[in-house]
């Protein structure tokens, strides 16, 4: 398959099931929202190292938050429930909880509920004030700036993390103009985050290494350097590549952003150095999820 | 199926116990096993039908026409379904209800909605003394549900007030939401005397500066996040509190009281 000049391999990204939650963050504006939010999704590339993916989801406007002020919304993914309400906990508790004039809310309904200002309440060190309204469990929480307001729980969904595409250009400069149209297009999906640094990874990786303490190693045969060296992927003339990430609440989420992501970097086409789109997987024998990339831009 | 209406058709000289004449209980029901339940006036019990003309089938929807003040203990132990009192209601109305929902169009008695566990019971005109609280001797009142009353109530407001939400269109009289220990309980009118009266957690949201103890200190002047919730949580009441013009979320705080643990407030609404 050939769009706009650029080759789609015949290949798929491989996924894993993860386990996700949505939470709202609202402060006096969007500045201090955004700072919060950011803070709180920051060292959350993956969960290799990290012990979550986490982002930034989107910008909530004051209409579409629960207390009618300025929000961002972040989704936070991890491989297992216990893990993700750790990390939830601790990020709530270090970056929402300190940011001022914050307020923290549940931006997802499930059946299973994940602490998220629950044991943070005990900061008020007996000061703090439940509030049960139309049905959710609030806390206030006595800080230095007023009150710090978080719901009780959020929701705990079944998710998938790994989606992924690779993109492989003449020049790194046009790698990254790429892997940047193509995430300004994906930010716009709801449900999904990409977590790595502006959505972006260079340093896409294989399973296992030469050395038994690591069980990830660069992706050698997609190392540009390497094209002489090793096994390689690449034809001649590219020089760099660039891998976009997704994790979603669903897989027809990830579907969605990558095919407007794909598209957003096939409308640059090979005018602009593009030359292919591949994804990462294993062979398809260790992730349920399979994106099959020419099925997607079909 | 049209609502099971209990229509009074005559004056009982003594007070009646209503509690049989439930949603929960009448279900499945034919009209001569309902006619036939027994009430308690005094020291006589009555048939059903000799108090009430009894119509429809819904038992789910119970309807009590011509009612008056001393049809006690409409709704106890309420579980799902609605009744509708046109006219007033006697003593312990929604006693102990856990779900469901009671209207009344008229006044309502001593104890309205005491210990009540669920549910949202609305009252139009005035409620007695210990809405919402402990039954004498207990100590946890209400602790759950909605309590709307659009007129004025009585003493001891929540006494013991456990959790849940009363809203007070008119005025409350004193020691309104006295030894409550968590809870809510809005009032847009005036407050008595005592207001907060051993209280140990719990929220009193007024409109008016109250009368305050001396055992309640200021906190001074705050802007509260949970407020717009809160008045947010109110839009689908049939009620002033469901005007988004009656919000607010700049108060004073007073925490109190203060002679027992002190962690209590009184919200005061700034203009």
């Amino acid at each position: 398959m050939i769009i706009n000049g650029v080759t789609i391999d015949e290949t798929f990204a491989e996924a894993f099931p993860m386990k996700a939650t949505r939470a709202i963050i609202t402060a006096q504006n969007a500045k201090w929202a955004m700072i919060a939010a950011q803070t709180m999704t920051g060292f959350a590339t993956s969960v290799i190292a990290c012990g979550c993916e986490a982002g930034i989801e989107r910008v909530l406007s004051p209409d579409e938050t629960p207390d009618g002020r300025a929000g961002v919304s972040v989704l936070i993914f991890a491989m297992g429930g216990k893990g993700l309400a750790k990390q939830l906990e601790t990020r709530a508790g270090q970056c929402v909880l300190t940011a001022p004039t914050t307020a923290l809310f549940a931006g997802i309904d499930s059946d299973i509920k994940i602490p998220l200002g629950k044991n943070l309440r005990y900061f008020g060190d007996g000061f703090q004030i439940a509030k049960k309204i139309s049905g959710k469990r609030y806390w206030r929480i006595p800080v230095m700036d007023g009150e710090f307001l978080t719901e009780a729980t959020t929701g705990q969904v079944n998710a998938v993390g790994g989606g992924n595409f690779l993109v492989l250009a003449r020049s790194q400069p046009q790698a990254l103009a790429a892997c940047e149209a193509a995430i300004e297009a994906m930010r716009k999906m709801p449900n999904v985050i990409m977590p790595f640094p502006g959505g972006v990874v260079r340093s896409g990786s294989k399973v296992g290494s030469k050395y038994k303490t690591l069980n990830a190693s660069t992706n050698d045969a997609f190392c540009p350097t390497l094209k002489g060296a090793t096994k390689t992927d690449l034809s001649p003339n590219i020089e760099s590549v660039m891998e976009i990430v997704i994790d979603g609440l669903t897989k027809e989420d990830i579907d969605n952003a990558m095919r407007v992501g794909i598209q957003a970097v096939c409308d640059l086409g090979a005018a602009e150095g593009i030359e292919r789109i591949s994804a990462g997987n294993y062979g398809g024998k260790l992730g349920p999820f399979h994106f099959h990339l020419q099925e997607i831009m079909a | 199926m049209s609502a099971l209406t209990f229509t009074l058709k005559t004056q009982p000289v003594q007070r009646v116990d209503m509690s049989p004449l439930v949603c929960q209980t009448l279900q499945g029901l034919s009209i001569a096993d309902i006619a036939a339940q027994e009430l308690q006036s005094g020291k006589r019990k009555f048939r059903v039908d000799e108090l009430f003309t009894i119509d429809g089938s819904d038992a789910q929807n119970i309807v009590i026409k011509n009612s008056i003040e001393k049809l006690d203990f409409i709704g106890k132990e309420l579980d799902g379904g609605t009744i509708t009192v046109e006219g007033d209601a006697g003593a312990y109305l929604g006693m102990s209800m856990k779900k469901g929902e009671i209207k009344v169009s008229g006044n309502a008695g001593l104890y309205a909605a005491c210990e009540m566990k669920n549910g949202y019971l609305e009252v139009s005109g005035n409620v007695g003394d210990f809405l919402g609280a402990a039954l004498p001797g207990n100590k946890m009142g209400m602790k759950g549900g909605i309590i709307l009353v659009k007129g004025n109530a009585g003493q001891r407001v929540g006494d013991h007030l456990r959790r849940g939400l009363i809203l007070i269109e008119g005025n409350a009289g004193d020691y309104c939401g006295s030894r409550m220990t968590a809870g809510t309980i809005a009032v847009m009118g005036n407050t008595g005397r005592y207001l907060g009266y051993a209280m140990r957690r719990g929220t009193l949201l007024l409109w008016n500066a109250p009368q305050l103890s001396a055992s309640f200190n200021d906190c001074g002047a705050h802007t509260l996040a949970f407020l717009p919730i809160l008045f947010n949580s109110f839009k689908a009441l049939n009620s002033k509190f469901a005007d988004g013009s009656v919000g607010f979320n700049r108060v004073q705080r007073y925490a109190g009281d203060m002679a027992e643990i002190g962690q209590g407030e009184v919200l005061v609404k700034l203009n």
